[in-house]
């Protein structure tokens, strides 16, 4: 069974206080894409994804992971399936030694020890950051932390990666890097953020959020190109985009 | 200095990992070993000093063994120090019998029994300590939860460790920008602090939120499972039953006093 199609219908959610954050929500993003959910502060992007693995239970519509929709019995597979990285790495590295929290996924599983292993130091080595494994991760660099947070998603080899903010905090390089390895990634990927340079490079779709609803949907180029509907949901056109040729 | 360097907990933590003997050892030793050490040292009469001494030869010989900076384990004894003071301060101004004699002087009861309970209390926190530093919090969660101490009393523990870093971050970051903001040292009213109190308490709880936010999508469920899980080999029987010994005996046998008997007869 594919779990690469995440499908989200007509989504509403209300936090405890009442304030509406979703309203309606609805799209379906298959096998392999890579899209981009774009929207101003307090749009409603966070609290989107936090459905997409489970974590905020919708009050009304549904989420599907794959085939099955996602309720609190399928809660388990759907956070295997979907690897979800947050938007500060200080809060998703929690344990003494950047190996250890790359472990800490697989280990939850319960996959076998050599299975573990094998499962980390690949991951550590797709990022790039294989030589820390020893390292507390307090004392890494912003730019290390991203990639490790990463390690320790990829790790548990979802199909889904759910990412939001990749790009903030990092220098230029940083960034670059991590445009690199979101390009390298075959898995269905979904990047909230405010970096739509980082879009316009990594994302073929893109899904523009407003006050808790689905006010834009399309290709990336068309959509960031339309000048008045940035402007009229607090983005804007990204500087590539306005000259035909490169520098 | 600010407090935050006093407190250092990253510290002991970044200790833990030192790899030398005494950090080899399987946690579950070391753990029994202490709590050993810290039942035989509280369960001397209250006037005893001299006996104590001996005791001291435990904490040290950890932390030379573990190569661990006796500076850092003494600034956490200072830090702690308050706590036995006000819990032994009245015994000199209560207790006024003579108890012994030191030449001249005459030591009242209340002296012998103020200056025992700073001892037990400087040999059971640096015991304490040093067991944190030749240990590492996460070996010592799993050596406890190995020896069937509840999960949850486990866990527990390994998040307050956890979310002490979180706080303290929380709050040395807002006492920098509020030492910023001030005018001067005297621009600090108790008004601002308990509104800064209040923010420290809030903040924390959210990101004790995210934090467990981002355990969950890992699949936590409860349980903190680690990779290594070591066996007990001989170094770690011989390394308790050999301090177990010399405690007991330190118990029975008053050793400062015999070795002080020994010097003196071999001196007259």
């Amino acid at each position: 069974m594919s779990h690469h199609i995440v499908e989200v219908r007509d989504l509403h959610f209300a936090y405890p206080d009442g304030t509406e954050a979703l309203q309606s929500v609805s799209f379906r993003i298959t096998h392999g894409e890579a899209v981009a959910l774009i929207g101003a502060n307090g749009a409603g992007k966070s609290t989107l994804l936090l459905h997409l693995n489970g974590y905020l239970t919708p009050t009304r519509g549904e989420v599907r992971i794959g085939e099955m929709p996602l309720v609190r019995e399928t809660a388990a597979a759907a956070r295997r399936a979907v690897g979800m990285v947050f938007q500060d790495p200080d809060d998703q590295l929690f344990m003494p030694t950047v190996f250890e929290d790359v472990a800490f996924g697989p280990l939850n599983a319960g996959l076998p020890a050599a299975e573990v292993e094998r499962h980390v130091t690949s991951a550590l080595e797709r990022v790039g950051m294989a030589h820390l494994k020893d390292r507390p991760p307090y004392k890494l660099s912003a730019g290390e932390k991203r990639a490790v947070a990463i390690a320790t998603v990829l790790a548990m080899s979802p199909d889904v990666l759910v990412m939001d903010e990749p790009s903030s905090h990092l220098d230029p390089r940083g960034r670059r890097r991590l445009i690199g390895l979101l390009q390298s990634f075959e898995h269905t990927k979904i990047i909230a953020t405010h970096d739509l340079e980082l879009v316009v490079e990594v994302c073929s779709r893109v899904i523009v959020l407003d006050d808790g609803r689905v006010v834009a949907e399309g290709p990336t180029v068309e959509l960031l190109n339309d000048e008045a509907l940035m402007l009229a949901h607090g983005l804007e056109r990204p500087h590539s985009l306005r000259h035909l040729h490169p520098h | 200095m600010g407090l935050g360097q006093w407190i250092e907990i990253g510290r002991l933590d970044e200790l833990g990992r030192l790899d030398t003997p005494v950090h080899r050892l399987d946690a579950r030793a070391k753990v029994i070993t202490t709590l050993v050490f810290i039942v035989v040292v509280m369960s001397f009469p209250r006037y005893e000093v001299s006996a104590l001494m001996p005791f001291f030869l435990y904490p040290i010989a950890l932390i030379a063994l573990g190569r661990i900076p006796a500076g850092c384990i003494l600034r956490k004894i200072l830090l702690a120090a308050p706590f036995a003071l006000v819990i032994g301060m009245f015994n000199p101004l209560l207790d006024h019998q003579t108890a012994a004699k030191v030449g001249v002087w005459n030591i009242s009861g209340g002296w012998l029994s103020f200056a025992s309970i700073m001892l037990r209390f400087v040999l059971t926190v640096s015991a304490a300590l040093t067991l944190i530093a030749c240990t590492g919090i996460h070996r010592l969660g799993a050596g406890l939860e190995r020896m069937c101490a509840p999960r949850v009393f486990v866990v527990q523990l390994l998040f307050l460790y956890r979310y002490l870093f979180v706080v303290a971050d929380e709050g040395t970051r807002m006492m920098r920008s509020l030492e910023l903001r001030s005018a001067g040292p005297r621009s600090l009213r108790l008004r601002v602090y308990g509104s800064l109190v209040g923010h420290l308490l809030l903040r924390s709880m959210d990101r004790a939120d995210r934090v467990y936010r981002a355990m969950v999508a890992r699949g936590f469920s409860g349980e903190i499972r680690v990779l290594r899980q070591t066996s007990l080999r001989w170094t770690d029987w011989a390394f308790t039953g050999g301090w177990t010994a010399f405690f007991v005996a330190a118990r029975i046998w008053n050793l400062a006093d015999g070795i002080g008997r020994l010097f003196t007869k071999g001196a007259s």
